[in-house]
Parts: structure tokens; C-alpha cells; sequence
């Protein structure tokens, strides 16, 4: 056992009262002008652009690559995206959308969303994402097991499944909204960050409730209480429920004032969303034009 | 286990100025008169004294008033004052005493954003504080006393309650409003009337507030308001036509005031310094006890009679909490109190810089660790980087005076007991707090520590029903709640 898995470190009690108020103490900064112009471009460099529906089509594929590239041609100076996030099934015709073009492919893969398959049908499942050409891959972590308390099988798989992903980087879904406390939740963190995740997510964003600013702050602080112990940077991703843009803004101000500039990238930050972009990029048309854009003023995919 | 030992290696976390917020300031478009008097029996009257004293904006040390330095003339008007309106007042309706105060309780909420832009040019402090604490707890204290005002001979039960009588205050500088309220609002729900000094560098919201008693028609004499130095609080202290006296200050005033009025009966409240203490277990959420810490000391500049500001840490967790206070404190914002996203305003007065100033020095020529961090200060008014010493011991000067500044001292301890000895080594005794998840530990300890109000997993939280004061040379009588209703009362 590493310092990493020290029992500071992974047997610290959480205040959940305490991370509560944090959380809302982050809501009071006021952000103007400049600092909200160039927040909101930061959402969008972070934005894992994301469809995750039965229904999904080649179309819908496509038009979410596009939208990735260039998420409004109206508004000058803006990023595209980090990455677009499908089933590994659209892995290779999202690839071939986004070529070259340095928007990353992340596939979710491991049985998404609940998990509940054998482990070589994950680790296949894994294989084919990265075959097809995945750069990421978004795993859920075995619920059950967490939750039985056999944290051993939790952590050999995740072992295994990063094994898989060969040079893709690894995010793995904790599904906050399963795990019943803040105890657990920090616990999970620990346990995935040692097992060799890249990045930790909270939700698949099939469960309700998905990130809030407490959960997502507690994973912050996992991660920060990880790095000053000497394990390296690991990344973070709060997905589901994140719609509008001034909360996205509230939770760059709880990236920048719990681990600082480092993880102001979309190296090391990202937004799992699929409706935040539009709200973000209504925000910069507002900053450009000077009058509140309409819902038609920003393309759906 | 061994204790675990910190990757120095690994390199700090970095909170520079990327993505740095822009300046948010609030309106300042609030009235100021050239020149205050006092309010004496309903109507602001421009006084006997002939010295004036000049209120300053301590952000950027601009006068914003010439305020009267009421002399013992006042002092004998606003008492007179008083007196006159006491019959009239104990006698009234208990009900329609509380109308008065739930008016009162209204106005200030109505004009609250007026009065927190008040509070923070006359006192310094950042105006997200004057507009979410000072301000609203003002007004719920006067909601809850209001609620009191027709119960009173139902508090202790089978004793009839009456009105002490005409009551003389002196409050401090640091809340100036919310001290008024809290002052002000038991003492005339009991039927009592009252004759309130505010501090010599913060007369300015109170005398808000007697515009607001003006606005809702409160009987004139119930509540005089008579601004001043030293002389004048010494005047209305040892003034004989007051039946109560209640300070809150420094211990040094609080000692001269009790001298004062040794051997007559008149009736005595004190709530003055501490140097209270926080004690984190290693078994305590670290993140959580830390975050306590930095709004234990740092709130208001550490100008707080309750601030936390010795720091016990038990040892095998030290490091680590050291990194992750060094951690929080880089992203406290110091500078303009009126920036919607300052964390800490200016020092209130020339003098308390110097004040603080001095004890920083004394801490390194005893041989502690400054630590502060690195932060522009506006070149205008008085100002001090947040600090904290490392390796303080408990016979530091340091970690025995008041610093009544944004100054926290480091120590550690090994057993709960070391702890206990450690935080009741004080001759103050007004508030503690304590860091752990360990429920039968907190229940121990809490109960050992000689404080007023104990915090348990959290710091500084205040409520107009709970109870407020401190032991030994904290001062003594409580404030809020049931029992702040007791200094006000004659039971019989």
C-alpha cells in the first residue's frame, strides 16, 4: 500500500454541512465583463459535448461533431470544444467528423450505464471503444461491489479496465447519486484515483441527483488532498444536471479557489452536458450584441 | 500507525491572478451630512459639545463626517430624556411595544442595502459581511425581541417581570449597527429606555438607526443617541440617573467601567475580549475544520471579541492542515470593502493598525514563524495581509493578548487533555471550538472548556435566541435568547 492509500487520505470523515456551505459561498462572486467574456469561452473549451440516448442516429451524430468544431460561427475568437462523448457504437463515425481537428472522441464503455455485466464483457466492451479509435473512455464504477463493501474486486477492475484503454485516458463514473453518502462518495474518489483513473465523473447522468456543486467539491478536494500527497494530478468532470451558465461559471470559481490555476484547463476540467453549451454560447451572444439571444438563436443537434 | 509524512516534493498549488475576477463594486450612493449631533428625545439636535470628532472611511481615509463629541451636558439632556419617557413606556400595551419593534425590525430591512453601504464606508468591512450578517441579524434581532415584548411575565415562570429602568450602552466598533441592535432591542421590549453610545470611529450607522425610530414614530426619549470618545462614554457610564450600564468592549475599559461603578447598584453587564480557541482532532474533517478556522479568525478582519485565533492542531495532522490553510488563505481577496468579492476589508482605525502592527513585531522578536500571504494592499487607509504564525508557543505574548486583528497563531498538542490545558490557559473565556467527527469526544471536551458558546464542527454562528457571553475576563451577563432578556429585567 502507497502513501496514496494512506488512511488520511482515504479515511477522512466529510462534513456534509460544511461542504454545503462552501459550495454556496462560491455563488456569491460576482463576475463581470471580462472575467464572465472569458469564463464562458473557458465552459466551452471544457464541454464534453455529449449524446447518450437510445436513439441516437448517425445524423444526430453528426450534427453534435459539427457543433464541437464550431459551436457558434457568429461569435468571434470562440474554442471548440473538448470533446464529443457517444456509445462506443459512434466511436468511428465520430471520429471521422472530427479528424484532425483536435476535438477528442470519448466513448462511454463498461457497460454504461449501471454496469451490471461480467468483467470480460466490460473489458470487451472497453476494447471495441478503443479499437474504433477512442481518445477517453467514461467507465462506471461496479456499484454493487462499492456498495457491498467489496472495494477489492471495485479497484481490480478499474485496474483492468485503464489496462484496456491503452494510451486512452481513463474517466471513471463514480454515480454520486447511488452511493448514499458524502463518506462514500470521498472514499470512491480515493479509490479510483489509486486504481489509476486519469479523471473521476460523478454521474452517468442517468441518475438523479447527478453533479451538484457539494458532491462536485468534495471530489475537488479528494483530488486535492491526492496531489499535495504526491500522487500526481488526477482530473475532474462533474456531468448531468449542469444547464446553465452562470452555474457553470460558479463551478470555475470552485475549481480556481480549491486547486487553483493548474486545473483551469480542459486538460484537467471538464463539463459532461449536452443543453449547458447552448446557454453559454446564448450568454456570449448577449456580451456581443448587447441584447438577450433567443432560443432560436443557437443551433440545436 | 505511524503519522504519515507529506510529499514535500510535490509541488504547492498555484493561485495566481489567471482568470481574475473583475471589480464588482456596489453603489455608493448613500447620504451623508457634513456634520452629525445626537439624538436626543426624538429629534437630532446639534448638542452642547463644542469639540467635533471626524468619522473616516478607513478604506481610503477620507473624512465622511464631522460627528459631535457630546459632552456631560448631552450626557444630562439624553438622560433626562430617558427618564421622562420611562413611565409612559413601561406602562404602554406590551403588544404595542412590539409593534414598535417589529416596525423598527421592517425598517431596517427595507433600507438594508443603504445601511450595509453605511456600515462598510464609516467601519471598513467588506460589504458582502454588512450585507449578509450585520444587517440582516440587526433586524432579526428586533423580529425576535418583539416577540418577547408580551411575554415577558411568562420567561421565569411564577416571577413578575418589570423594566429595570433608564439603561446606558456602550458599544464597540466592529459591528457597529448589529451591536446597537443587540444593545437596544431586549432593553426596550423589557420596557426599558435607553441612552446608547456608539464607538468614537463608527457613529454613523446608529445614527441611521435613530432615523428609523423617527420613521416608525417611536416615543421620543425612549432611545437617545449620543455620539463621542472616551469622555463621553465615561460621562454616560458614571452618569447616576441610569439604573443599568451594559459595554462591550475592550477588558481594560470593560475593568475601568466596573470600577466606576463600584458601590452604587447600578446594574452591570460586560461582554469584552477573548482569545478563543479552536482544537482540531485528527480524526476531524480536515477540509471542513480548516474552512472553520479561516472564517473563525478572518471574518471582519479578526476584529471579532470571538475570533478564533489560537489554532491547537493535534500533531500527527499538523502538516497537513498547515498546507491546506496555506492553501485557503491564497485565495483570500483583500482590498476595496465595497467589491462584492472582497473577503477582507481595511483595518478600522490608524491606531488599531499600529495596535496589530505592534504584536506582529513582538511575535517575531519572540521567535514565531510569520507567515503571510502575498497580496497587493491599496497604497490608501489601513490595511493588513492576512497572517498567521507558526510555531507559536503558549507563553508567547501572541498567544495570550487580543490581537483583535487577522492574526492566527499555530500550535499543536498530542493528547486531549494537552488540548484542553492548552485552550483554558487564558484569562478569557468566551467562545472555543472544536474539530471532530467523533460525537462522545466533542460531548467530553465541550464540556471542559471554560467558554461562553462552544462550537462544535462549525464557527461564528449566531442566532437572536441563543445566548451570547463569556467567562472570566470575558465579561460576564448573556446577550440573546431568554437569558439576555435577564439584565433587562427586575424579577419579583
Amino acid at each position: 500500500m502507497g502513501m496514496n492509500s494512506s488512511k488520511h487520505e482515504s479515511g477522512r470523515p466529510v462534513d456534509p454541512v460544511a461542504l454545503e456551505q462552501r459550495a454556496a459561498s462560491f455563488c456569491t462572486r460576482s463576475l463581470k465583463k471580462e472575467t464572465k467574456a472569458q469564463g464562458l469561452r473557458l465552459v466551452v473549451a471544457m464541454t464534453d459535448l455529449t449524446t447518450l440516448e437510445g436513439s441516437d442516429s448517425p445524423e444526430k451524430v453528426r450534427s453534435l461533431c459539427r457543433k464541437a468544431l464550431c459551436p457558434d460561427p457568429s461569435i468571434p475568437n470562440l474554442p471548440q470544444v473538448a470533446a464529443v462523448c457517444v456509445y462506443p457504437k459512434w466511436v468511428a463515425l465520430a471520429k471521422e467528423c472530427v479528424g484532425d481537428s483536435g476535438v477528442r472522441v470519448a466513448s462511454v464503455a463498461s457497460a454504461f450505464p449501471s454496469g451490471q455485466v461480467a468483467l470480460e464483457t466490460k473489458l470487451a466492451d472497453v476494447r471495441e471503444a478503443v479499437a474504433q479509435g477512442a481518445d477517453e473512455i467514461d467507465m462506471v464504477l461496479q456499484r454493487g461491489a462499492f456498495l457491498s463493501g467489496n472495494f477489492q474486486e471495485v479497484e481490480d477492475e478499474i485496474r483492468a479496465i485503464k489496462d484496456a484503454c491503452e494510451s486512452a485516458h481513463l474517466k471513471v463514473i463514480l454515480e454520486t447519486g447511488e452511493l448514499g453518502s458524502m463518506d462514500a462518495i470521498a472514499k470512491a474518489s480515493h479509490l479510483a484515483m489509486n486504481a489509476g483513473a486519469d479523471f473521476i465523473k460523478t454521474s452517468t447522468g442517468k441518475i438523479q441527483p447527478a453533479a451538484t456543486m457539494p458532491v462536485t467539491l468534495l471530489m475537488l478536494e479528494a483530488i486535492r488532498s491526492h496531489y499535495l500527497a504526491g500522487g500526481g494530478m488526477i482530473g475532474m468532470k462533474p456531468a448531468g444536471g449542469i444547464r446553465a451558465a452562470k452555474e457553470a461559471l460558479h463551478y470555475l470559481v470552485m475549481v480556481k479557489e480549491t486547486l487553483g490555476n493548474a486545473w483551469m484547463t480542459p486538460e484537467w476540467f471538464r463539463f459532461g452536458a449536452s443543453s449547458l453549451l447552448n446557454d453559454v454560447l446564448r450568454q456570449l451572444q448577449r456580451l456581443e450584441s448587447g441584447r438577450y439571444a433567443a432560443q432560436y438563436d443557437v443551433t440545436e443537434t | 500507525m505511524t503519522s504519515k509524512t507529506l510529499n514535500i516534493e510535490a509541488p504547492a498549488l498555484d493561485f495566481g491572478e489567471h482568470w481574475e475576477y473583475a471589480p464588482a463594486p456596489e453603489g455608493t450612493k448613500v447620504e451623508i451630512a457634513a456634520r452629525y449631533g445626537a439624538f436626543i428625545n426624538g429629534e437630532f439636535v446639534k448638542g452642547h459639545g463644542r469639540k467635533r470628532l471626524a468619522t473616516v472611511n478607513p478604506a481610503t481615509e477620507e473624512t465622511l463626517s464631522e460627528v459631535l463629541i457630546a459632552n456631560p451636558k448631552d450626557i444630562d439632556d439624553a438622560v433626562a430624556a430617558a427618564r421622562a419617557a420611562l413611565p409612559k413606556w413601561k406602562r404602554l400595551k406590551p403588544q404595542e411595544r412590539a409593534k414598535y419593534l417589529f416596525r423598527i425590525a421592517r425598517r431596517i430591512q427595507e433600507r438594508a442595502r443603504e445601511l450595509a453601504v453605511l456600515e462598510t464606508l464609516d467601519n471598513g468591512k467588506p460589504i458582502k459581511e454588512s450585507r449578509d450578517v450585520d444587517i440582516p441579524e440587526a433586524a432579526k434581532h428586533f423580529f425576535y425581541h418583539a416577540g418577547w415584548a408580551d411575554k415577558l411575565d411568562y420567561v421565569f415562570p411564577g416571577r413578575k417581570a418589570r423594566p429595570v429602568g433608564v439603561c446606558a450602552q456602550i458599544i464597540p466598533w466592529n459591528f457597529p449597527f448589529l451591536m446597537a441592535a443587540w444593545k437596544i432591542a431586549p432593553a426596550i421590549a423589557c420596557g426599558n429606555t435607553v441612552v446608547l453610545k456608539p464607538a468614537e470611529t463608527t457613529p454613523l450607522t446608529a445614527l441611521r438607526l435613530a432615523e428609523i425610530f423617527q420613521e416608525v414614530g417611536l416615543p421620543p426619549g425612549v432611545v437617545n443617541i449620543v455620539p463621542g470618545d472616551g469622555t463621553t462614554g465615561a460621562a454616560l457610564a458614571a452618569h447616576p440617573g441610569c439604573q443599568k450600564l451594559a459595554f462591550t468592549g475592550s477588558t481594560a475599559v470593560g475593568k475601568e467601567l466596573a470600577r466606576i461603578n463600584a458601590g452604587n447598584s447600578k446594574r452591570l453587564t460586560l461582554e469584552l475580549g477573548g482569545k478563543s480557541p479552536h482544537i482540531i482532532f485528527n480524526d476531524a474533517s480536515l477540509d471542513a475544520a480548516v474552512e472553520g478556522v479561516v472564517q473563525g479568525i478572518f471574518f471582519n478582519q479578526g476584529h471579532v471579541c470571538c475570533a478564533g485565533s489560537r489554532l491547537f492542531v493535534q500533531e500527527d495532522v499538523l502538516p497537513e492542515v498547515q498546507q491546506l490553510l496555506r492553501a485557503r488563505l491564497h485565495n483570500l481577496r483583500v482590498g476595496d470593502p465595497l467589491d462584492k468579492n472582497t473577503d477582507l476589508g481595511a483595518i478600522n482605525s490608524a491606531s488599531q493598525l499600529a495596535t496589530i502592527q505592534h504584536y506582529l513585531k513582538q511575535g517575531v522578536a519572540e521567535g514565531a514563524s510569520l507567515q503571510q500571504i502575498k497580496t497587493k494592499l491599496p497604497k490608501k487607509g489601513y490595511w493588513c495581509a492576512p497572517t498567521w504564525f507558526e510555531g507559536v508557543q503558549p507563553a508567547h505574548v501572541i498567544a495570550r493578548e487580543e490581537i483583535f486583528g487577522p492574526v492566527l497563531s499555530v500550535m499543536s498538542f498530542r493528547t486531549p487533555e494537552e488540548a484542553l490545558t492548552r485552550a483554558n490557559n487564558t484569562p478569557y473565556g468566551l467562545a472555543a471550538g472544536i474539530w471532530s467527527d467523533k460525537g462522545a469526544r466533542i460531548f467530553d471536551i465541550a464540556a471542559k472548556l471554560k467558554a461562553g458558546v462552544v462550537w462544535c464542527n462549525t464557527y461564528n454562528r449566531f442566532d437572536a435566541t441563543s445566548p451570547f457571553g463569556g467567562y472570566k475576563q470575558s465579561g460576564f451577563g448573556r446577550e440573546g435568547g431568554r437569558h439576555g432578556l435577564l439584565p433587562y429585567l427586575e424579577l419579583s
